[in-house]
Protein backbone atom coordinates (compact mmCIF):
# COMPACT_ATOMS: atom_id res chain seq x y z
CA UNK A 1 0.00 0.00 0.00
CA UNK A 2 1.52 3.59 -0.79
CA UNK A 3 2.18 5.96 2.03
CA UNK A 4 -0.51 8.15 -0.23
CA UNK A 5 -3.46 5.64 0.17
CA UNK A 6 -2.61 5.55 4.24
CA UNK A 7 -2.80 9.26 4.34
CA UNK A 8 -6.69 8.74 2.79
CA UNK A 9 -7.36 6.02 5.09
CA UNK A 10 -6.58 7.72 8.23
CA UNK A 11 -7.73 11.19 7.01
CA UNK A 12 -4.08 12.12 7.10
CA UNK A 13 -1.93 15.31 5.93
CA UNK A 14 1.52 14.97 5.13
CA UNK A 15 3.91 17.59 6.63
CA UNK A 16 7.17 16.06 5.73
CA UNK A 17 8.75 14.00 2.64
CA UNK A 18 6.19 13.93 0.99
CA UNK A 19 8.36 12.97 -2.32
CA UNK A 20 7.81 9.32 -0.19
CA UNK A 21 4.03 9.25 -0.89
CA UNK A 22 4.50 6.72 -3.40
CA UNK A 23 6.46 4.39 -1.53
CA UNK A 24 4.76 1.72 -0.71
CA UNK A 25 5.05 -0.51 2.93
CA UNK A 26 4.00 -3.39 3.75
CA UNK A 27 4.34 -3.67 7.52
CA UNK A 28 3.85 -1.10 10.25
CA UNK A 29 4.72 -0.77 13.89
CA UNK A 30 2.42 0.87 16.73
CA UNK A 31 4.08 2.40 19.82
CA UNK A 32 5.14 5.69 21.90
CA UNK A 33 8.69 3.61 22.75
CA UNK A 34 11.64 4.12 21.09
CA UNK A 35 13.72 1.39 22.43
CA UNK A 36 11.31 -1.06 21.48
CA UNK A 37 11.07 0.35 17.97
CA UNK A 38 14.54 0.27 17.92
CA UNK A 39 14.18 -3.41 18.39
CA UNK A 40 12.86 -4.28 15.06
CA UNK A 41 14.77 -5.77 12.22
CA UNK A 42 13.01 -5.19 9.46
CA UNK A 43 13.60 -2.20 8.00
CA UNK A 44 11.27 0.28 5.70
CA UNK A 45 7.85 -0.54 7.99
CA UNK A 46 5.51 2.63 8.89
CA UNK A 47 5.77 3.83 12.85
CA UNK A 48 2.60 4.39 14.33
CA UNK A 49 3.10 6.68 17.47
CA UNK A 50 1.81 9.60 19.43
CA UNK A 51 5.10 10.23 20.53
CA UNK A 52 5.57 13.95 18.96
CA UNK A 53 9.06 15.00 19.42
CA UNK A 54 12.91 14.79 18.06
CA UNK A 55 13.52 11.08 19.22
CA UNK A 56 10.45 9.90 17.19
CA UNK A 57 11.80 11.14 14.01
CA UNK A 58 15.58 10.02 14.77
CA UNK A 59 14.47 6.76 15.92
CA UNK A 60 12.59 6.50 12.42
CA UNK A 61 16.00 7.37 10.30
CA UNK A 62 18.09 4.72 12.70
CA UNK A 63 15.86 2.07 12.15
CA UNK A 64 15.64 2.79 8.59
CA UNK A 65 11.97 3.29 8.47
CA UNK A 66 11.54 6.62 7.09
CA UNK A 67 7.50 7.23 7.72
CA UNK A 68 5.53 8.51 10.86
CA UNK A 69 2.21 8.32 11.14
CA UNK A 70 1.56 10.73 13.83
CA UNK A 71 -1.84 10.47 16.04
CA UNK A 72 -3.90 12.20 18.09
CA UNK A 73 -3.51 15.47 16.11
CA UNK A 74 0.40 16.01 17.61
CA UNK A 75 1.97 18.91 17.10
CA UNK A 76 4.47 18.55 14.38
CA UNK A 77 7.37 21.61 16.25
CA UNK A 78 9.57 23.36 13.86
CA UNK A 79 12.75 21.21 15.07
CA UNK A 80 11.31 18.65 14.19
CA UNK A 81 9.95 19.69 11.00
CA UNK A 82 13.51 20.65 10.22
CA UNK A 83 15.52 17.08 11.44
CA UNK A 84 12.71 15.37 9.37
CA UNK A 85 13.43 17.39 6.25
CA UNK A 86 17.01 16.90 6.85
CA UNK A 87 16.33 13.09 7.07
CA UNK A 88 14.12 13.02 4.24
CA UNK A 89 11.34 11.60 6.40
CA UNK A 90 7.43 11.71 5.74
CA UNK A 91 5.09 12.81 8.87
CA UNK A 92 1.37 12.03 8.19
CA UNK A 93 -0.44 13.64 11.00
CA UNK A 94 -3.81 12.25 11.87
CA UNK A 95 -6.74 13.33 13.65
CA UNK A 96 -7.84 9.36 14.92
CA UNK A 97 -6.51 7.78 17.91
CA UNK A 98 -3.08 5.22 16.94
CA UNK A 99 -5.81 2.41 18.21
CA UNK A 100 -7.91 3.83 15.62
CA UNK A 101 -5.52 3.95 12.93
CA UNK A 102 -3.95 1.09 13.62
CA UNK A 103 -7.24 -0.57 13.68
CA UNK A 104 -7.98 0.78 9.86
CA UNK A 105 -4.77 0.21 8.67
CA UNK A 106 -4.40 -3.72 10.01
CA UNK A 107 -7.84 -4.02 7.91
CA UNK A 108 -6.84 -2.57 5.08
CA UNK A 109 -3.95 -5.12 4.75
CA UNK A 110 -1.07 -3.72 6.29
CA UNK A 111 0.75 -6.56 8.16
CA UNK A 112 1.96 -6.31 11.63
CA UNK A 113 5.99 -6.45 11.98
CA UNK A 114 5.05 -9.80 14.85
CA UNK B 1 38.66 7.17 10.16
CA UNK B 2 38.12 8.44 13.26
CA UNK B 3 35.71 10.59 14.49
CA UNK B 4 35.04 12.13 18.11
CA UNK B 5 31.40 14.01 19.29
CA UNK B 6 30.83 15.30 22.71
CA UNK B 7 27.74 14.84 24.03
CA UNK B 8 25.93 16.46 26.66
CA UNK B 9 23.79 14.90 29.62
CA UNK B 10 20.03 16.12 29.31
CA UNK B 11 20.32 17.90 26.04
CA UNK B 12 17.54 15.67 24.09
CA UNK B 13 17.76 17.85 21.13
CA UNK B 14 20.83 16.86 20.22
CA UNK B 15 20.37 13.06 21.15
CA UNK B 16 21.24 11.09 17.71
CA UNK B 17 23.46 13.62 16.47
CA UNK B 18 25.98 11.65 16.43
CA UNK B 19 24.76 8.39 15.52
CA UNK B 20 23.39 10.34 12.50
CA UNK B 21 26.56 10.94 11.24
CA UNK B 22 27.96 7.58 11.33
CA UNK B 23 25.30 6.49 9.76
CA UNK B 24 25.78 8.84 7.09
CA UNK B 25 29.88 8.15 6.96
CA UNK B 26 28.86 4.20 6.75
CA UNK B 27 26.64 4.59 4.20
CA UNK B 28 28.99 6.74 2.29
CA UNK B 29 31.75 3.72 2.55
CA UNK B 30 29.57 1.09 1.43
CA UNK B 31 29.00 -0.63 4.63
CA UNK B 32 26.09 -3.14 4.13
CA UNK B 33 22.82 -1.60 5.37
CA UNK B 34 22.20 -4.34 7.56
CA UNK B 35 25.06 -3.36 9.73
CA UNK B 36 24.88 -0.21 9.48
CA UNK B 37 21.18 -0.45 11.17
CA UNK B 38 22.96 -2.61 13.80
CA UNK B 39 25.94 -0.18 14.46
CA UNK B 40 22.86 3.12 14.76
CA UNK B 41 21.07 1.06 16.62
CA UNK B 42 23.48 -0.07 19.15
CA UNK B 43 25.20 3.63 18.89
CA UNK B 44 21.70 5.61 19.49
CA UNK B 45 20.66 3.67 22.41
CA UNK B 46 24.48 4.13 23.94
CA UNK B 47 24.11 8.15 23.11
CA UNK B 48 20.95 8.01 24.58
CA UNK B 49 22.11 6.49 27.96
CA UNK B 50 24.96 9.67 27.88
CA UNK B 51 22.14 12.02 27.60
CA UNK B 52 19.93 10.29 29.90
CA UNK B 53 21.54 9.22 32.98
CA UNK B 54 25.60 11.27 32.83
CA UNK B 55 26.41 14.66 32.92
CA UNK B 56 28.56 14.68 29.62
CA UNK B 57 30.41 12.17 27.39
CA UNK B 58 32.57 11.88 24.48
CA UNK B 59 31.98 9.08 21.65
CA UNK B 60 34.71 7.49 19.76
CA UNK B 61 34.56 6.08 16.67
CA UNK B 62 36.71 4.29 15.03
CA UNK B 63 36.31 3.22 11.40
CA UNK B 64 38.32 0.34 9.55
CA UNK B 65 37.96 -2.15 6.82
CA UNK B 66 36.81 -4.80 9.29
CA UNK B 67 34.75 -2.97 11.37
CA UNK B 68 33.79 -0.49 13.84
CA UNK B 69 34.96 0.02 17.35
CA UNK B 70 33.00 3.24 19.21
CA UNK B 71 33.92 3.88 22.94
CA UNK B 72 31.76 5.81 24.76
CA UNK B 73 33.11 7.33 27.79
CA UNK B 74 30.98 9.24 30.37
CA UNK B 75 30.87 11.21 33.57
CA UNK B 76 28.51 10.27 35.41
CA UNK B 77 26.84 8.21 38.36
CA UNK B 78 27.91 5.01 37.18
CA UNK B 79 25.69 1.87 37.11
CA UNK B 80 26.12 0.13 40.76
CA UNK B 81 25.02 -3.09 39.29
CA UNK B 82 25.74 -4.22 35.69
CA UNK B 83 24.29 -6.88 35.93
CA UNK B 84 20.77 -5.69 36.83
CA UNK B 85 21.42 -3.39 34.11
CA UNK B 86 21.42 -5.66 31.25
CA UNK B 87 18.41 -7.05 32.46
CA UNK B 88 15.08 -6.43 30.36
CA UNK B 89 13.10 -4.15 31.86
CA UNK B 90 15.32 -2.53 34.87
CA UNK B 91 15.55 0.83 34.44
CA UNK B 92 16.38 4.42 36.78
CA UNK B 93 15.46 6.37 33.95
CA UNK B 94 13.94 9.65 34.70
CA UNK B 95 9.86 10.40 33.78
CA UNK B 96 11.95 13.64 31.60
CA UNK B 97 13.26 10.73 29.45
CA UNK B 98 10.44 8.47 29.79
CA UNK B 99 8.67 11.07 28.02
CA UNK B 100 11.14 10.67 25.12
CA UNK B 101 10.15 7.39 24.26
CA UNK B 102 12.95 5.78 26.31
CA UNK B 103 13.82 4.58 29.85
CA UNK B 104 12.10 1.21 29.72
CA UNK B 105 15.24 -1.12 30.25
CA UNK B 106 15.56 -2.12 26.81
CA UNK B 107 19.02 0.13 26.27
CA UNK B 108 21.65 -2.20 27.24
CA UNK B 109 20.33 -5.36 26.03
CA UNK B 110 19.30 -3.92 22.88
CA UNK B 111 23.24 -2.08 22.53
CA UNK B 112 24.16 -6.04 23.63
CA UNK B 113 22.00 -7.72 20.91
CA UNK B 114 23.42 -5.96 18.17
CA UNK B 115 27.08 -5.67 19.16
CA UNK B 116 29.96 -8.42 18.45
CA UNK B 117 31.65 -7.53 21.23
CA UNK B 118 30.39 -5.44 24.28
CA UNK B 119 32.08 -4.53 27.19
CA UNK B 120 31.56 -2.15 30.38
CA UNK B 121 33.94 -0.31 32.76
CA UNK B 122 31.80 1.49 35.07
CA UNK B 123 32.90 3.49 38.50
CA UNK B 124 29.98 4.66 40.66
CA UNK B 125 30.40 8.27 40.89
CA UNK B 126 32.79 8.65 38.63
CA UNK B 127 31.16 7.40 35.28
CA UNK B 128 30.75 4.34 32.57
CA UNK B 129 32.94 3.60 29.37
CA UNK B 130 30.76 1.60 26.85
CA UNK B 131 32.76 -0.22 23.79
CA UNK B 132 31.09 -1.47 21.19
CA UNK B 133 32.61 -3.55 18.11
CA UNK B 134 30.68 -4.57 15.12
CA UNK B 135 32.45 -6.41 12.01
CA UNK B 136 31.55 -5.52 8.54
Amino acid sequence: MTLRDICALVEGVPVSGQSRLDDIVEFAFASDLMSDVLTIKRDQFLLITGLANLQSIRTAEMSDAPYILLCRGKEVTKEMLDLANEDDVLIIKSKFSMFRCAGILFGAGVKPVY
Amino acid sequence: MQFEYKVEGGDFTQAGHASSQIKKSLKQLGVDSSVIKRVVVALYEAEVNIVAHAYRGVIYADIESTGIKLTLEDEGPGIPDVEQAMRKGFSTASHAVREMGFGAGMGLPNISENADNLSIETVVGKGTTLRIEIKF
